[in-house]
């Protein structure tokens, strides 16, 4: 046990002590968004009735900087450590791979939770934002974030080189999140990208948690959780089982 | 009682690099050992086996008596490894490392043993440096540090002297010394075979995933057709009656073997009767260095 919380605790650490570039820098660029989408489509656009579009954008943008910043927390700490050589510093001590894989995993998943905290709060600032079923949006927060945790510890084990993970980052997590319905509902697509966006877990975590603060989605939360879960399962089996064989970390 | 280190038939291949081909060694409890071989012979491959960083292809490895990959947790827990590569988290400060380190091996409060491997190795006024600004001497001695905040009773230490200064080398040294007398097993590679030589019992020596001479150090060096006299001679002419002695000439002095410091006396004195004076005398023990050299060789052929 106190192994587990040692490195939950370095791995905490290891964000907190560059917050300014972990935490700050994505709250701001995620409100950059909110500024320039909302200012431009404010008098527009409107999803659902009764929800103004900037209300309707702020839980499409926590969602999104949960998710990056879930993803970000594990692979580039995983990363960091293989390519300076300081993984060997908890190769060495007698930690279970299921120590590992938990003291990773919920770091990257209070990274990801703080910095979509930090974007609620400040979108605040721009318009008030109901909150209908608390507990959905907890749900989704927490699975949503666990995903794309697995997600980045996987591919913190698998990539090289930094480059590497940015090709992760660029061509799949973006991507994915952008084209999820953080900005629009799927349901203003056309019908081959509408069915095409169902084929993206992402829509089911941004709808899902949106369900939560308006009390209207897309498709039921209780569909979209049945969605995530597997994944969420299946990506942390994955995870649990590179550890345990040692892939690309023992030789 | 079980063994410190225990390796049967180990080997290991790298696709199509032999690393290790069968290596049996056997290390007991307060030995201070040294693993000899020139690069690429296997050493840091076999280290990394102990510690479960490398996974072998074939054979058994354990340290304390527990199998390294099936009781991985109680062989880690026995053993403390210095890295080979001066490697560092850069975020943290030289005591959260440690303490970090601590807690990885399961234990909550140590800073009186942190403080006191801090004084060890004198870095008690850099505790609170964060490790980026550490020389590398510095960050050697936290590596070391490290790979003892657990209290191992076996210790591995993979050419830990590398680019470390000599008042430091000494100092580390007698640390380690310590913790030999203290009961703590040491294992040890390096490249200043002198270090070998004056500090470890028995020595190892590895040349292409095989070990080639095993055997305590004094039995090593104690080939006595190594023992040679160096003569400068004025003039330069060996008398009649040394000559089968000739080994060779270095530097226009004369090598002749010396089976026997008895034998000493005789040669003086067939020097004197040819009239012959001396102007350099001195009498040369082989060296781990030129037991090492011989042995690797000899192994080539």
């Amino acid at each position: 046990m106190t192994g587990f919380l040692t490195l939950f605790r370095k791995e905490v650490l290891r964000f907190w002590k560059v917050l300014m570039q972990t935490v700050a820098a994505p709250i701001l660029t995620t409100l950059l968004y909110l500024l320039i989408f909302s200012h431009v489509l404010e008098a527009h656009v409107q999803v659902y009735p009764g929800v103004s579009y900037t209300s309707f954008l702020i839980p499409g943008l926590v969602m999104m900087a949960i998710l990056q910043n879930a993803f970000a927390n594990g692979s580039s700490s995983l990363i960091q450590s293989k390519i300076s050589g300081n993984i060997v510093f908890f190769l060495l001590p007698p930690l279970s791979y299921l120590e590992f894989f938990l003291a990773y995993l919920l770091a990257a998943m209070v990274r990801g939770l703080v910095v979509g905290l930090g974007v609620a709060v400040s979108g605040l600032l721009f318009t008030d934002l109901s909150l209908v079923h608390p507990l959905w949006v907890m749900v989704f927060a927490l699975v949503a974030s666990a995903v794309f945790a697995c997600f980045g510890i996987i591919a913190g084990i698998w990539a090289e080189k930094f480059d590497q993970l940015a090709g992760v980052q660029n061509f799949v997590i973006m991507p994915l999140t952008f084209l999820s319905g953080v900005f629009y509902s799927i349901h203003s697509l056309p019908a081959f990208w509408q069915a095409v966006s169902h084929y993206n877990p992402v829509f089911y975590m941004i709808d899902g948690f949106r369900y939560g603060f308006h009390g209207v989605s897309d498709v039921d939360p209780w569909q979209s959780l049945a969605a995530v879960l597997p994944i969420g399962l299946i990506l942390a089996g994955l995870t649990l089982q590179l550890l345990r064989s040692g892939y690309k970390l023992r030789h | 009682m079980s063994r410190a280190i225990s390796v049967r038939g180990l080997a290991k291949r790298f696709g199509s690099l032999e690393a290790l081909r069968g290596v049996d060694l056997e290390i007991e409890p307060g030995e201070f050992f040294a693993l000899l071989g020139p690069n690429g012979a296997g050493k840091t491959t076999l280290i990394s086996i102990l510690a479960g960083l490398v996974r072998a292809s074939a054979g058994q490895a354990e340290v304390m008596g527990h199998d390294v990959v099936h009781d991985y947790r109680a062989a880690r827990r026995n053993l403390g490894v210095v890295p080979q590569e001066l490697v560092f988290d850069p975020f943290f400060t030289v005591r959260e490392t440690l303490q970090f380190q601590s807690g990885y091996f399961g234990i909550k409060r140590n800073d009186d043993w942190i403080d006191a491997l801090l004084h060890h190795l004198n870095l008690t006024d850099k505790a609170e440096t964060n490790m980026r600004r550490l020389s590398g001497g510095m960050k050697r001695r936290v590596l070391v540090a490290q790979a003892l905040v657990h209290k191992p009773p076996v210790i591995v230490l993979d050419e830990p002297t590398a680019g470390v200064d000599v008042e430091l080398r000494q100092t580390l040294w007698q640390f380690i010394r310590d913790l030999n007398r203290q009961g703590h097993t040491i294992l040890l590679t390096t490249h200043y075979l002198e270090e070998a030589e004056e500090l470890c019992e028995r020595v190892a020596m590895l040349k292409e995933g095989r070990i080639v001479a095993l055997d305590r150090t004094a039995n090593l060096l104690r080939a006595d057709s190594q023992r040679r006299v160096e003569l400068r001679l004025n003039p330069r002419r060996l008398p009649e009656a040394l000559q089968p002695r000739l080994l060779g000439e270095k530097d226009g002095a004369f090598l002749l073997s010396l089976h026997d410091f008895g034998e000493l006396e005789g040669m003086l004195a067939e020097i004197r009767q040819a009239g012959v004076q001396i102007d350099g005398f001195c009498v040369r023990q082989p060296d781990l260095e030129e037991v090492f050299l011989q042995t690797m060789h000899g192994a080539a052929r």
